[in-house]
């Protein structure tokens, strides 16, 4: 089991933006009527991310009671599902996956650029919180390894060098390009699909 | 080689359009309406008669899953809920139809849910899978603004609803009724069956789960006749799959292909071959990380279907190749797949929370060689004990890996204890 429990530094109150409010609204009417636990997931990422990417207790208390559950039902599904993250986290969050078929395509060397490069281990964040480094399991994009997510983008197909030319475009307050970070598109073999291979000019 | 006319997913790779117009381009929601019309029970026996298995791992016949749906849900709602928590080691196929072929996605839950009288669709997507949401929802949108979903979907008479839901990150919701467990906002802990989600599934009501990939081969399916399906791979063995090639190969990448293809033709045509060429292969991994590794001489006659992979003691689980050469430290290999296993219980089950730790702690210790011969045996028994003693299959799924581990690769776990006695009697020599 991941264990994975709150940080003791705590604001002391949190309530959803206007904008939210109206986003809530729209998330409960997915679940038929009086099923709107089934929400709490979603509440919380919205939460999550009002929050500069971190899920205070306070947070959980107000999911709580929008949605008429007891606190206790709702920090059980904050602490059960890693992507919530209980405690202050960097701007940008690299997450390398150094599972099975990441690590046969040579995760260690994505994993070793973004130490040396950060200056920092798994679970650290940079001094001036632009940066938390982590270690991940598979994030199902296997045959563009090896792979890392940085907020919600995935960045495939790395070596050494492009891992760090990413790191650095972000530092420099850039936007790197998601996906291959080779010639590929998508998951495609390199070099061209063996099928599907489109005539030039058809749709 | 399956001809690229007899391919299901002509947009597999995104290199076409992804949006509606592009999707009608290449045969979908064609004639949708007429196949709404031929009726629920003509779905059924159709996906029946096409022996399309179910294509998350464990191959149970999807049009008889269909069937198991009461006819009278006695004034309950009837839910389809499309599993696409892909999270397995060396899996991501569904990635791809999420994000290029959404619409294959929204067209077959249309005509799932027909099949099962269901009125709703929810698609639990891995919390990762964050752009890949976004992917279906836009298609979701379209879907409805053409008014393909929705109240009177295609003009059928049919109403029908579609909303996607994102996990958080547990593998564990990739078990159906952890993954309904979650769907209702509570932890991903798998549920006792029976009863099973037919009867009571989602908010206790009927319920069928399905993985994407069956949903989004239906239409094509239903479209082009079960005959024409069935007409590919071997009895029980039926039609095309999306394979997932990974590890040490030339060119990684994703394929559909036919069913029972060879596992060095796939490998050959598509991935580029081995990484130093088929004779610098050691082992693979055939259908994710589950399923146990089979050496190269067996690699080199594997048939890559169902019953050709349960012959060889492994599976073909959601066929995912993991392709590891002779440069691989296999011991290492399944070490992390048991830290995985032990990161990923959901704790509720006690041979899976315990068992899972200590199987990777001993792995620890294998792959420094620091364990006795008869703690071989020992750890092999314990695997035995976890194996079907759990609620769902996360138990069986760690033992798995590490059994196929010991079958076939003992040697190398006993001469690494040898080398280790070896350096530490040297040490000792040294010190003394």
């Amino acid at each position: 089991m991941s264990t994975h429990t709150m940080t003791d530094s705590q604001p002391a109150q949190f309530a959803f933006s206007p904008e939210n409010k109206k986003r809530v609204k729209e998330l409960i009417a997915k679940y038929p009527n009086g099923k709107q636990a089934s929400a709490v997931m979603p509440l919380l990422d919205l939460a999550q991310r009002q929050n500069n990417g971190w899920l205070p207790r306070a947070a959980m208390d107000h999911v709580a009671g929008v949605l008429g559950m007891p606190p206790i039902r709702v920090y059980e599904v904050a602490t059960f599902y890693t992507m919530y993250n209980l405690a202050p986290i960097g701007e940008h969050h690299v997450q390398v996956c150094t599972n099975l078929p990441c690590w046969l395509r040579d995760s260690d060397a994505v994993v070793g650029a973004c130490k040396k490069k950060l200056g920092i281990g798994f679970g650290e964040t940079t001094d001036d919180g632009k940066f938390t480094l982590s270690e991940v399991e598979c994030l199902g994009a296997c045959v563009n390894a090896p792979m890392m997510m940085i907020n919600d983008d995935f960045y495939e197909d790395l070596n050494a060098d492009t891992t760090e030319a990413i790191l650095d475009e972000l530092s420099k307050g850039g936007t790197p390009k998601p996906g291959p970070q080779n010639s590929r598109k998508g998951c495609e073999p390199e070099g061209g699909p063996t099928t599907l291979k489109a005539k030039k000019g058809s749709k | 080689m399956l001809k690229d006319s007899d391919r299901i997913f002509q947009n597999i790779y995104g290199l076409k359009d992804t949006s509606l117009a592009g999707a009608k381009a290449i045969g979908d929601w064609d004639g949708t309406k007429k196949l709404i019309t031929k009726g629920r029970e003509w779905i059924v026996d159709e996906m029946k008669a096409s022996g399309l298995r179910g294509r998350g791992g464990a191959g149970f016949g999807t049009g008889m899953k269909w069937s198991f749906m009461p006819k009278d849900s006695g004034g309950r709602p009837v839910f389809l809920v499309i599993n696409a928590d892909e999270g397995e080691p060396g899996t991501c196929k569904d990635r791809e139809i999420l994000r290029n072929e959404p619409h294959k996605l929204v067209e077959g839950a249309l005509l799932a849910s027909v099949g099962i009288g269901a009125g709703a669709a929810y698609v639990y997507v891995r919390g990762e899978f964050f752009r890949e949401a976004e992917a279906l929802q836009r298609a979701i949108d379209e879907a409805y603004a053409a008014g393909l979903i929705g109240k009177d979907a295609c003009g059928s008479g049919y109403d029908f609803d579609m909303y996607v839901q994102l996990g958080a990150g547990a593998y564990i919701c990739g078990e159906e009724s952890a993954l309904l467990q979650s769907l209702e906002g509570k932890k991903g802990q798998p549920r006792l069956k029976p009863p099973f989600p037919a009867n009571v599934g989602l908010y206790g009501c009927p319920t069928t789960v399905n993985n994407v990939e069956s949903i989004a081969v239906a239409p094509t399916i239903l479209r082009r006749g079960a005959e024409w399906f069935s007409g590919f791979g071997r009895e029980n063995n039926t039609g095309t799959k999306l394979f997932c090639i990974s590890g040490h190969v030339n060119t990684p990448c994703t394929v559909e292909e036919t069913m029972g293809i060879s596992l060095k033709e796939l490998i050959d045509t598509h991935a580029g071959g081995v990484r130093g060429g088929w004779d610098s292969l050691k082992a693979v991994i055939p259908g994710g990380s589950s399923t146990p590794m089979i050496p190269k001489a067996m690699c080199e006659t594997a048939v890559m279907d169902f019953d050709g992979l349960k012959e060889l003691g492994t599976g073909l689980g959601t066929a995912a190749v993991i392709v590891m050469d002779q440069s691989t430290d296999l011991i290492r290999a399944i070490t992390r797949l048991s830290r995985f296993y032990s990161h990923e219980s959901c704790g509720q089950c006690t041979p899976c929370r315990e068992g899972t730790g200590w199987m990777w702690r001993m792995m620890e210790r294998m792959a420094d060689g620091n364990m006795t011969v008869d703690e071989i045996d020992l750890l092999e028994e314990v695997s035995r004990q976890i194996e079907g003693h759990t609620i769902c299959a996360l138990g069986d799924a760690a033992a798995w890996p590490i059994q196929g581990l010991i079958r076939h690769f003992r040697n190398e776990i006993e001469q690494r204890i040898v080398d280790r006695n070896i350096i530490k009697k040297a040490a000792a020599g040294a010190a003394a």
